[in-house]
């Protein structure tokens, strides 16, 4: 049972919601709630930000600033958000197909800014709300609707991505570590830039019953499974990683965050004293 | 002594927003727009406001919704391809009633068209562009003064009926530099959204007051927290699939700006009380057309000038009435005929709508107006 000052955070005239019976994200919408809390947040104080999809429901659930968006467009929003109150703690939760396809160029931008904001990339591998697409995280050979013989597409890996396009907190967990998946959003809170944690997540309903993992136990069993922490990956060879998710923390550096850098240049061109 | 200035529309524009309050811009560089944006990135930090360039068109309309979100008056400004790339980010302003300045310097199209050239193309786009049934407010300045001026009546507009208010400019007016008197600091009104007195744990986001049928915005970090969605949604700004609530949400869209349409519509007119043709035109095509009714008044021909300074809503009531009594309406325009369509809706076959289309990338020249007028008036 949640416990009251998570539950404190809950619109509980909005549910019940409408995630699937055993979807992952509910697992991910506690683990946030638990970092939001550990972390010393107040409800006022903080923004959930979303696009479009199963993921992106997830800020009407939450009794915070909430704003659910367009499909893809959430982190320009948020970045409006940020720039104008940058004393405003700003969550961007996304899915898959949200941040890396239509939203793919805002999401590489987010991380060049380095704008303080986090993004919670729930990753279930598939376009779950419209009836099980392939995404660009789909997995070589997976089944989606929309790959009925398998998906011949390489998949994105969101980290990689996010590292490379500049972001200063970089992570991923799996739903099977729910408390790992705490820890990270919580790092990635405290991380003064743009932070990227990426959870793995299930949906048996439109991923799982394509790809032999009908129910949420048995996503949750691969998931344990296929996680490989980062430390034990690095002394493994290519071909023992294929197919393994690998979790850890992968960037944590300093870099000047955005809207400290467009406030120190006000400051500058008002001839402020800094 | 006011202050005088030689300035561009694009920059008129941008300084006339910065008087109404405006502390927030997100764009993208496109031609022939651009003055806009690097006013603002000038201009905004020395006020304490923000400027931030965005990664393309889409992200520039999102991050300046983000912006009056968290309580700043915020506009973006752009050109065709980029009025096109906005539409889905203006539907959700519309939806979840979020006031900005969209401006939309208009040239050539379709696609990429002629970026450097004058058009007229967009205005049916600015009614009809966002998917979904919306009230539209958009305003045609004519001169560089009114670019100033009409940046600061959009702003109010969109503060008052939160909702995006639309600036139609064009390349002409955009890259023209002209005269501008500076109107004194509280010579203008300046209207700011009405803010939420109740406690925050009593805020309902969309239950409309019952005076103006709006409901008071909140900012994010003030105290309230509240949802906004895309998504048709209740007064609690949740999402909704209960009828009566869609079709209340839905209307209520609509009738807060038609119920104050009369507030809104704004048109000039000249030489019209014994007018025999009216000659109809806004932009900057309204400078060609009014130096053609001059010319035609000088040759003792009676023609009208007719200004719709909204062209949206339109000033379909006014027209109705003056067209009965001229007979004919002559309508040029930049594209093949756009608004004339709603000339026509207006005066309801009352008198004859004769169009005038010119789609070359220039402007028409005067002789071309009065040829026709005398054409007509023969």
């Amino acid at each position: 049972m949640p416990r009251p000052e998570v539950l404190d955070w809950l619109r509980n005239r909005f549910f019940p919601h409408m995630w699937c019976p055993g979807c992952g994200h509910g697992i991910i919408m506690h683990a946030l709630l638990r970092a939001l809390v550990a972390s010393g947040k107040s409800r006022e104080e903080t923004v959930i930000a979303s696009g479009i999809g199963c993921s992106s429901r997830m800020p009407g659930y939450l009794d915070a600033c909430t704003m659910h968006t367009t499909h893809g467009r959430s982190l320009g929003f948020a970045t409006g958000i940020k720039l104008a109150k940058p004393e405003l703690t700003i969550v961007d939760v996304m899915g898959d197909g949200d941040c890396t396809a239509i939203g793919g160029n805002h999401f590489i931008h987010a991380c060049r800014r380095n704008i303080g904001i986090t993004a919670v990339v729930m990753n279930n591998n598939i376009y779950g709300m419209t009836g099980g697409q392939a995404s660009p995280t789909t997995p070589l050979g997976a089944k989606a609707t929309t790959a009925p013989y398998g998906a011949i597409d390489p998949p994105f890996d969101v980290c990689k991505l996010a590292q490379g396009a500049g972001a200063t907190y970089v992570a991923r967990a799996t739903i099977a570590q729910p408390l790992l998946c705490e820890q990270y959003i919580k790092n990635g809170i405290a991380n003064k830039g743009f932070s990227v944690v990426e959870i793995i997540s299930s949906c048996h309903t439109q991923f799982g019953r394509k790809n032999n993992r009908r129910t949420p136990v048995d996503n949750l069993n691969f998931l344990k499974n296929a996680s490989v922490p980062l430390a034990k990956s690095e002394g493994m060879t290519p071909e023992e990683i294929e197919g393994k998710i690998v979790i850890g923390e992968f960037v944590k550096r300093n870099a000047p965050e955005y809207t400290e850098l467009y406030l120190g240049l006000i400051a500058r061109v008002r001839g402020d004293k800094v | 002594m006011p202050r005088v200035e030689f300035w561009q529309g694009n920059v008129s524009l941008a300084h006339g927003a910065l008087a109404a309050g405006c502390r927030f811009f997100g764009g993208y560089p496109i031609t022939p727009s651009s003055e806009i944006a690097e006013v603002m990135a000038e201009e905004l930090p020395v006020l304490n406001g923000r400027f931030i360039q965005m990664e393309d068109e889409i992200a520039g309309i999102a991050a300046t919704i983000g912006g009056s979100v968290a309580g700043l008056k915020a506009m973006t400004a752009t050109s065709g391809p980029g009025f096109s790339l906005k539409q889905e980010n203006m539907g959700l302003a519309y939806m979840a009633e979020i006031p900005v300045v969209v401006v939309d310097v208009m040239r050539g199209g379709p696609s990429t068209g002629l970026p450097t050239s004058i058009a007229q193309q967009d205005v049916m786009q600015a009614r009809w562009g966002s998917h979904g049934d919306h009230a539209t407010i958009a305003y045609a300045p004519s001169s560089v003064q009114e670019c100033y001026e009409i940046a600061i009546k959009a702003f109010n507009m969109a503060e008052r009926f939160r909702q995006p208010v639309l600036i139609m400019s064009d390349e002409v007016l955009g890259h023209m530099r002209e005269k501008v008197v500076i109107p004194e600091e509280g010579s203008f009104p300046i209207l700011n959204r009405k803010r939420p007195t109740c406690d925050p744990s009593e805020f309902m986001a969309y239950k409309p007051d019952k005076a103006d049928n709006l409901p008071p915005m909140a900012s994010f970090g003030d105290g309230y927290r509240w949802h906004i969605t895309g998504l048709t949604h209740n007064e609690w700004g949740f999402p909704t699939n209960c009828t009566e609530e869609i079709a209340k949400k839905s209307a209520r869209l609509m009738d807060k700006v038609n119920a104050y349409r009369d507030d809104i519509v704004e048109y000039e007119t000249e030489s019209i009380d014994d007018a025999k043709v009216i000659v109809l035109a806004y932009g900057s095509v309204a400078r060609t057309a009014l130096s053609a009714v001059r010319q035609s008044r000088n040759k003792g021909l009676k023609v009208g000038y007719f200004r719709p300074i909204t062209l949206w809503p339109f000033p379909d009531r006014e027209i109705e009435a003056l067209a009965e009594k001229a007979g004919t309406v002559i309508v040029p325009e930049l594209n093949f005929g756009q608004m004339i369509l709603e000339v026509e809706r207006a005066v309801h076959g009352k008198a004859g709508v004769v169009q005038m289309s010119l789609v070359n990338g220039e402007l028409f020249q005067p002789s071309e107006i009065l040829e026709k007028i005398e054409e007509v008036a023969r």
